[in-house]
C-alpha cells in the first residue's frame, strides 16, 4: 500500500469554480482507477486558485492478477467453430483446457491470465484522461498548441503536473505538459520552484512556500481573523459565508486586513454601501455597537505585505470612496428628479416587443391597482394610494443608482418616495411591490402593496401568455410560474376574493379600457364597465386582436381574414381562460405539495369547472380532504366509487342534458364553459331543478330505498346551503349524512333487477348519489 | 527605488514601451481612427486571426461619449488611454512577463496586493470572446487580461493574449492623486514646468461632453452610420478588408454617438449592434479570404 499525490497547476482559476472541481478531480480519479480494479482507501482533495491536486491514501502497488475463463464450443466442434472461437481469444487450439461437463461431453475452455498491473502504469493513463473528460464549466484554448480547435481545453492555461505515487515519479504527458516533483509555491513570496517528496510533505512544503493548500483552511483563517479585527475595533463582522468562500478562492495566503471610510458615505442607504463592498469589491461589511452599519471594511489581501498592509488597505480605501463617491453622486441625482419624472422615461424601456413599453405596463397596472381596490377585491387600501404607487413603481429603473446596481430595484425607488415626501403606504409599496418573489418570500401584508404587487403579477402573467410566452418544459424566460405562485400567495395570504376569470376579464380590461375601438362595443373607459363586455364576449368565443401600440385593437370572430404582422397578435380568449385556468390548477397543487394539500382533492375541486376563486377552492379543498380521510369519508368515497363504476357498467346516462355537464367530463373540458351563463340560462336552470325531483317509484321500493331517498332529499339541500354558505365543513357533514344509507342500500338492494322499473329507478338513484356528491367536488378524480 | 519621484505620465508610458519592446514587441503608434477600445485598433483585431505569429504593443485613446462627464467626475472621461499588448500565440509566462511591467513601473507585489480575478471578455459588436481576469491591484482593476478564443466570429489559431491597461488609473495609483486631472503629464526639466492631465485634456472632456451629449447632429450620425455601412460592404465587395473594417469601426463609433445622444431605444440597440457586428465579421471573413492561400502554403495544415 502506498499514496499518490497528484497536483495539476495552471493560471488562476476562477473562485466560484474552485469547489466543484475539486470534486469533480476526486469524482473522476475515483471512477477511472475503479476501470482497472483500483481503490484507495481514502481521497484527501485540495485546491487553491493555481492548483488543484488530491492524495490518494492507501492505494496497492499493483493491481490484482485476474484469471479469466471463456467456454468455447464441444471438442468435436467443426473446425470453422474452433477457429472463431481461438480467434477471438487469440489462444491456439494446444492453450485450450478440455473439461467435461455435467452431461458427459468435452467442452472447450480458454484460460485468459491477467497478469497484476503496476499501479502506476494505470496512473499513467488515469490521469491524461482525467485532464481531457474534466468538466469545466468554462474552457479554453492557448499556446502554441492552440493552432488547431484540437487542442487541450482547461480553465486557463495548465502549467504543471506532479504525480508522486509513493516517493516515485509517475512519468505523464499531456499536450507538452510532462509530470515532475517540482511545484511553485505562492507567486510573489516563493516565485522559485520547490520539490515536492510525496504526499507526506506536499502540504508542509507549500505552506512554508506561503500556499494553504486547504480551502476550508483558508476559509477558517477569512472568518475568524476577520472577525477578530472586527471585535479588535468594536464592531461585529457580517457573517457572510458566500464571500469566505469567494475569498478563500481569490488567495493562497488570506491575510484580512480592516480599512475606514468617511463616516459620511453612511447617509447613503445602507444596502448601496453593503452591495458596493461585498460584490464589488468582495469586502466584509461590519456592524457597530448600534447595529448599524460600521464606516469600515475588511478586504483579505494574498500577501503578509512588507508594510503590514498599509498599503494595500490604503489603496483599496481610495477605490471604495471612488465607488462611494459614484453612489452617493447616482442618489443624490436621482434624488433630484421626482419618481413621476423618472416614470416619464419609461416610454423608452420596451417590455416585451408586443406588448409595448414598460410605460405601457405602468398604465395597465395603474389602473387594475385601482380596480382592485374600488371593487373591494383588496380590501383597506386607498385607490389613490394604489393608484399612485403603481404608477411610480417601476420608476427607479431609470434612476442610475438602479442602472448600476439592477439588485436594488424597488428598494431604491421605496428610498427616493419617502426622500420626496409620499406617505409610507406608498413608499412601501413601491419597494415591496416584488415581492414575494417566489414560494417561501414573505407575503406583503400592507393594503396598498398588495394591490400594486397582485396587479403587476396579473399583468405580467396574463399578457405575456397572451403574446405566447407560455412556459413551456423548463422554459419560462419571464418567469410567468413564479409570478402565478406569487399571485396564489397574495390571494391567500389575503384571504382575496379575485376569481381567476374576473381577474383575466379585468386585465385585459385595463388594457382595453384606455383606447377607442371603433369596431367594439365597449364604450366605457371604466375597467369595470369593460369586464363585463369581455365577458360577454368570452362567452361568444371570440378573438382579441392587439397591436404593440395601445391605440389599435378590435375583435374578430375569424382569425383567417387577419393579416399577421410582428408586432401585432391575437388572442384566443376561452381558449386562453382556459388555459390559464388548467395553468393555476398546477401552480396550486405546486405550491401546496409542501403543506401537505393532496393534487387530486384539487384536481377534483377544480374538475367541476366552476370554482375560480382560488381562495374558496382551497378551503373546500381542505374540507374534502379532512373528510376524505375520516371513516364516513373513506366510505363514502367506496359507495361513490361503486355507485359510479355501476353506472358505467351499465351505461345509464340520464336522458337529460345537464348531469352530462357535470358528469367526470366536467364543464372545464367544452371550452364553451362559463358557469355563470349556464346557470342562468333559463332553459338549462329547469333542467338542474328537475332532477332533485325523483319521479314517483312504480313498484313498492325496498326500506333501503327509501331511506336512501329520504337521506338524498335532506342531504341535497343541506350541501346547496352549505356551499352557499362556504361553510365546506357542513357541506361535507351532510355529505357524510349519506354514507349509512348508501351502504345499506348496496348491502340490501339489487340494482340490476330483472324488472326494468326497479332497474330504472335505483339506477336514477344511482345518479343522484353522484350528482350530490359531485355538488362538492368530483369525487372521480379521488386517488384510493 | 522607494526614494525615487513615481513615474509621470509619459514616463509610464515610455518605460511600457521599453519594456514590451524588450520582449519582442513591435511598438506600434495609435491607430488614427475614432475607436472605443485598444481591441478595435486593427493591429488586435485583424492580427488575432491568422496562423503567423503577431507580438506587438501600442497606445490607443479610447472614446466612450455615454462616460463623459463635463470634466466634472475625478475618474470618468469620454476620452482616454489604453496601452495594449497583444502576443501571439500566447507565450506560456505571459503572466510573469506582465507582472514584470508592473515591477518597471514601480509596483512592488510585497507590499500591493496583485489578484487574478475571474472576468471574461465578450466584445458583442466584434464577434469576439475570450477567458482571462482582471487584474487587481489592492482592489483597483488595472489591467484587463484576456486569451482570445474568437474574433469576428472565427476560432482564433493559434490563441493571442491580449493585456490592456487602463493608463490613466495606473498613474494615478503610483503617483497617488485622487483625480485624473491631477495626474503629473511629464517631469519638469530646468525652467520648463511639468504640465498636468487636466491642463492637457480637461477642455477637451468639457467640449466633447458637450457635444457627444448635446450638439451633435443626430440626423447627420444616422447618415454617417449608414454611409459607413454601405462603404463598407462596397470595401468588402472590392475585396479590401482593410479599408472595410476601417468603416466598421467608424460605424461602430458613430453607434457609440448615438447611444449617447439617447435617440437609440433599447429595442433598436441590439439591432445597430448586430449591424456593426456584421460589419466587423465581414470585414474579418473578408481579411481571412485575402490571406487564406499564403497562411496555408506557410503553415501547412492550417485551417481557416
Amino acid at each position: 500500500m502506498t499514496d499518490f499525490l497528484l497536483e495539476l497547476r495552471c493560471e488562476e482559476i476562477p473562485a466560484r469554480m474552485q469547489l466543484k472541481a475539486s470534486d469533480d478531480l476526486a469524482r473522476l480519479f475515483i471512477e477511472e482507477l475503479a476501470k482497472s480494479g483500483l481503490k484507495a482507501e481514502r481521497i484527501t482533495s485540495f485546491v487553491t486558485p493555481r492548483r488543484l491536486a488530491l492524495i490518494a491514501h492507501g492505494l496497492p502497488l499493483q493491481t490484482d492478477a485476474v484469471s479469466e475463463e471463456r467456454k468455447g464450443p464441444r471438442a468435436d466442434a467443426p473446425a470453422q467453430a474452433l477457429e472463431g472461437f481461438l480467434r477471438s481469444t487469440g489462444l491456439t487450439r494446444e492453450q485450450l483446457v478440455e473439461r467435461t461437463d455435467a452431461k458427459g461431453n468435452a467442452i472447450l475452455f480458454a484460460v485468459i491470465e491477467k497478469p497484476g498491473r503496476q499501479t502506476a502504469d494505470v496512473l499513467a493513463e488515469a490521469v491524461p484522461a482525467i485532464v481531457r473528460a474534466f468538466p469545466w464549466p468554462k474552457s479554453m484554448r492557448w499556446g502554441d498548441t492552440s493552432a488547431t480547435t484540437e487542442s487541450l481545453r482547461w480553465v486557463r492555461p495548465l502549467q504543471g503536473i506532479v504525480a508522486i505515487l509513493g516517493e516515485e515519479l509517475v512519468a505523464i504527458e499531456v499536450e507538452g505538459v510532462t509530470s515532475g516533483y517540482a511545484t511553485v509555491g505562492h507567486r510573489f513570496h516563493h516565485p522559485g520552484e520547490i520539490t515536492i517528496g510525496g504526499s507526506g510533505d506536499y502540504a508542509e512544503k507549500l505552506r512554508a512556500c506561503h500556499v494553504i493548500v486547504s480551502h476550508a483552511e483558508r476559509q477558517a483563517i477569512i472568518a475568524e481573523q476577520a472577525a477578530a479585527l472586527a471585535t479588535a475595533r468594536g464592531y461585529s463582522l457580517i457573517e457572510d459565508k458566500g464571500l469566505v468562500i469567494e475569498n478563500a478562492g481569490l488567495t493562497e495566503w488570506p491575510v484580512p486586513l480592516l480599512g475606514d471610510f468617511d463616516p459620511a458615505f453612511l447617509d447613503v442607504p445602507p444596502e448601496v454601501i453593503q452591495l458596493t463592498l461585498r460584490i464589488n469589491q468582495k469586502y466584509f461589511v461590519l456592524n457597530g455597537a448600534d447595529g448599524k452599519l460600521a464606516p469600515a471594511f475588511i478586504c483579505t489581501a494574498n500577501i503578509e505585505a512588507k508594510d503590514g498592509g498599509a498599503a494595500i488597505v490604503a489603496g483599496n480605501g481610495k477605490v471604495l470612496a471612488a465607488r462611494l463617491s459614484d453612489a452617493r453622486f447616482f442618489w443624490e441625482q436621482d434624488k433630484k428628479t421626482t419618481l413621476a419624472d423618472h416614470a416619464q422615461k419609461l416610454g423608452r424601456i420596451t417590455f416585451h416587443e408586443k406588448l409595448g413599453t414598460v410605460a405601457d405596463k405602468v398604465e395597465r397596472v395603474a389602473k387594475l391597482a385601482r380596480w382592485l381596490v374600488e371593487e373591494g377585491i383588496v380590501k383597506g387600501a386607498s385607490a389613490d394610494d394604489a393608484e399612485l404607487a403603481a404608477r411610480l413603481a417601476k420608476a427607479d429603473l431609470v434612476t442610475e443608482m438602479v442602472g448600476e446596481f439592477p439588485e436594488l430595484q424597488g428598494l431604491m425607488g421605496g428610498y427616493y418616495a419617502r426622500a420626496e415626501g409620499l406617505s409610507d403606504a406608498v413608499a412601501d409599496a413601491v419597494r415591496d411591490h416584488y415581492k414575494p418573489v417566489g414560494q417561501g418570500d414573505a407575503v406583503p401584508t400592507a393594503p396598498v402593496t398588495v394591490a400594486v404587487s397582485l396587479a403587476d403579477k396579473l399583468d405580467t402573467l396574463f399578457w405575456l401568455w397572451f403574446s405566447g410566452q407560455k412556459p413551456t418544459g423548463s422554459k419560462d424566460p419571464f418567469a410567468l410560474r413564479r409570478a402565478a405562485i406569487a399571485i396564489i400567495g397574495l390571494l391567500q395570504g389575503h384571504a382575496i376574493r379575485l376569481p381567476v376569470k374576473l381577474a383575466f376579464a379585468a386585465t385585459l380590461a385595463c388594457r382595453l379600457a384606455k383606447s377607442a375601438n371603433p369596431a367594439s362595443s365597449i364604450k366605457s373607459d371604466q375597467p369595470s364597465a369593460v369586464t363585463s363586455s369581455i365577458f360577454e364576449i368570452i362567452r361568444r368565443g371570440g378573438h382579441l386582436r392587439l397591436s404593440n401600440t395601445l391605440e389599435k385593437w378590435h375583435w374578430s370572430d375569424d382569425l383567417e381574414q387577419e393579416t399577421k404582422t410582428t408586432t401585432s397578435f391575437s388572442i384566443d380568449l376561452s381558449a386562453n381562460q382556459k388555459e390559464l385556468l388548467d395553468f393555476f390548477a398546477d401552480r396550486l397543487k405546486v405550491q401546496q405539495k409542501e403543506a401537505g394539500v393532496r393534487h387530486d382533492l384539487i384536481d377534483a375541486v377544480f374538475a367541476l369547472g366552476g370554482e375560480d376563486d382560488l381562495v374558496r377552492l382551497l378551503a373546500r379543498v381542505k374540507a374534502l380532504q379532512a373528510f376524505v380521510s375520516t371513516e364516513d369519508g373513506a366510505n363514502l368515497l367506496a359507495g361513490y366509487k361503486r355507485a359510479a363504476n355501476i353506472l358505467k357498467k351499465e351505461g345509464w346516462e340520464p336522458q337529460r342534458p345537464p348531469m352530462a355537464a357535470h358528469g367526470t367530463q366536467g364543464i372545464a373540458q367544452t371550452g364553451e364553459e362559463d358557469p355563470l351563463s349556464l346557470v342562468e340560462d333559463p332553459v338549462i336552470a329547469g333542467a338542474v331543478s328537475d332532477l332533485s325531483v325523483t319521479a314517483p317509484a312504480r313498484y313498492e321500493r325496498e326500506a333501503q330505498e327509501v331511506a336512501l331517498a329520504d337521506a338524498l332529499d335532506a342531504a341535497e339541500p343541506a350541501v346547496e346551503s352549505a356551499l352557499a354558505q362556504e361553510d365546506f365543513a357542513a357541506a361535507m357533514a351532510a355529505l357524510a349524512s349519506l354514507r349509512a344509507p348508501i351502504d345499506a342500500f348496496f348491502d340490501k338492494v339489487t340494482v340490476n333487477d330483472a324488472d326494468q322499473n326497479k332497474r330504472g329507478s335505483r339506477l336514477t338513484q344511482l345518479t343522484r348519489i353522484r350528482a350530490a356528491m359531485h355538488k362538492v367536488a368530483d369525487f372521480s378524480r379521488i386517488e384510493g | 527605488m522607494a526614494e525615487q519621484q513615481p513615474l509621470s505620465f509619459q514616463s509610464l508610458i515610455l518605460t511600457l514601451h521599453d519594456y514590451w519592446s524588450a520582449q519582442g514587441c513591435v511598438i506600434l503608434q495609435p491607430y488614427d481612427m475614432r475607436v472605443g477600445a485598444g481591441t478595435f485598433h486593427p493591429a488586435t483585431t485583424l492580427r488575432s486571426l491568422g496562423p503567423d505569429p503577431w507580438n506587438c504593443a501600442y497606445v490607443q485613446p479610447s472614446r466612450r461619449p455615454t462616460d463623459g462627464r463635463y470634466g466634472e467626475n475625478p475618474n470618468r472621461l469620454q476620452h482616454y488611454y489604453q496601452y495594449q499588448v497583444i502576443m501571439k500565440p500566447s507565450p506560456s509566462n505571459l503572466q510573469e512577463l506582465y507582472l514584470g511591467s508592473l515591477a518597471k513601473i514601480g509596483i512592488d507585489p510585497l507590499v500591493h496586493d496583485i489578484r487574478f480575478v475571474e472576468d471574461d471578455w465578450e466584445s458583442p459588436t466584434l464577434g469576439a470572446w475570450g477567458l482571462g481576469w482582471e487584474v487587481w491591484c489592492d482592489g483597483m482593476e488595472v489591467t484587463q487580461f484576456t486569451y482570445f478564443q474568437q474574433m469576428g466570429g472565427f476560432d482564433c489559431k493559434p490563441v493571442a493574449g491580449e493585456l490592456t491597461y487602463g493608463l490613466e488609473r495606473l498613474a494615478m495609483y503610483i503617483q497617488g492623486v485622487d483625480s485624473v486631472y491631477d495626474l503629473r503629464f511629464n517631469d519638469p526639466v530646468g525652467d520648463r514646468p511639468a504640465v498636468t492631465y487636466g491642463d492637457v485634456f480637461l477642455a477637451n472632456e468639457q467640449q466633447m461632453s458637450k457635444w457627444n451629449f448635446e450638439v451633435a447632429d443626430t440626423d447627420k450620425l444616422f447618415r454617417w452610420f449608414k454611409d459607413a455601412e454601405a462603404e463598407c460592404q462596397a470595401s468588402i465587395a472590392a475585396n479590401v478588408p482593410l479599408a472595410a473594417y476601417d468603416q466598421a469601426i467608424e460605424a461602430s463609433h458613430v453607434f457609440n454617438l448615438l447611444q449617447a445622444r439617447g435617440v437609440i431605444s433599447v429595442q433598436e440597440r441590439a439591432s445597430y449592434m448586430g449591424r456593426v457586428r456584421d460589419l466587423a465579421k465581414g470585414s474579418c471573413e473578408a481579411w481571412i479570404e485575402a490571406n487564406r492561400a499564403g497562411w496555408e502554403a506557410k503553415f501547412p495544415g492550417w485551417t481557416a
